[in-house]
């Protein structure tokens, strides 16, 4: 019997060897998102938890990689709603821009802050496609929406950003 | 919104969030995996709640319209 036909029967040394070949991708993959590794480990956990418990739904000549993929995706996107920050962004900044194009340190905590602030489906799309530079194609696979969806997250995403910095600061949100 | 907005803010946004630099996995987490496999251990039977309701409600349109039965036998 194959490794992945003995794993959809509940063969937990089946389990064992797929869990070794893919937990550094998926963990990879988590912590790109979550951005934080104990959280990515535990996640890791949580991912692997639910491939087990929905074994029995896994097609055996299925995609197991993306498969994996999927449910850590949905894992850290559980993880983000849950823990999303509502902060207060402070009214009066001092001096954004510099010279050199670069913003200051109180106006990338206050970015990094609305940021966070996004729901988490436009976050996680954000993180992966705007800081990641991962595919859109890629996003759309692991998180099981369609690639356009994916492109009008990105959009909207942007646009709640730029609104929070517009309310920051005009200069930082029209550099 | 255009395009070289979109960078913009990506541009921002990098400088405020930087992409992960080392996403290597510092410790092998089988152990952790079988320590919760021992904690939550799975339900044996994997059934979700709406087929516990459908068969809940079957069983309870048995129980008070017993005159169903026959009727059911003869159409099985």
């Amino acid at each position: 019997m194959e490794l992945l036909e003995r794993f959809a029967a509940g063969d937990l040394e089946a389990f064992e060897v797929l869990f070794r070949q893919h937990q550094k991708e998926v963990y990879a993959w988590t912590v790109r998102i979550v951005r934080d590794t104990g959280i990515a480990e535990d996640l890791t956990v949580e991912t692997f938890w639910r491939i087990y418990k929905h074994r029995a739904g896994f097609k055996p000549d299925g995609n197991f990689r993306a498969w994996a993929r999927r449910i850590a995706t949905n894992a850290a996107l559980d993880h983000l709603r849950h823990n999303r920050q509502e902060t207060t962004l402070p009214e009066n900044l001092p001096s954004a821009s510099r010279p050199d194009g670069a913003v200051g340190r109180e106006t990338r905590d206050c970015i990094r802050r609305a940021f966070h602030e996004l729901p988490a489906k436009y976050r996680l799309v954000a993180t992966l496609a705007l800081v990641e530079e991962e595919s859109y194609d890629n996003i759309a696979q692991a998180a099981g929406i369609s690639e356009s969806l994916v492109k009008v997250r990105v959009f909207r995403a942007v646009r709640m950003l730029r609104k929070k910095l517009n309310f920051l600061r005009p200069e930082v949100a029209t550099k | 919104m255009s395009n070289e907005e979109i960078k913009n803010v990506k541009e921002l946004l990098k400088q405020a969030v930087t992409p992960m630099q080392n996403t290597e996995l510092r410790c092998d987490l089988w152990p952790q995996m079988l320590r919760k496999l021992e904690e939550q251990p799975l339900p044996i039977h994997n059934v979700s709640w709406f087929d516990w309701a459908l068969a809940s409600l079957a069983a309870a349109a048995l129980l008070f319209f017993p005159g169903i039965i026959p009727a059911l036998f003869y159409h099985l």
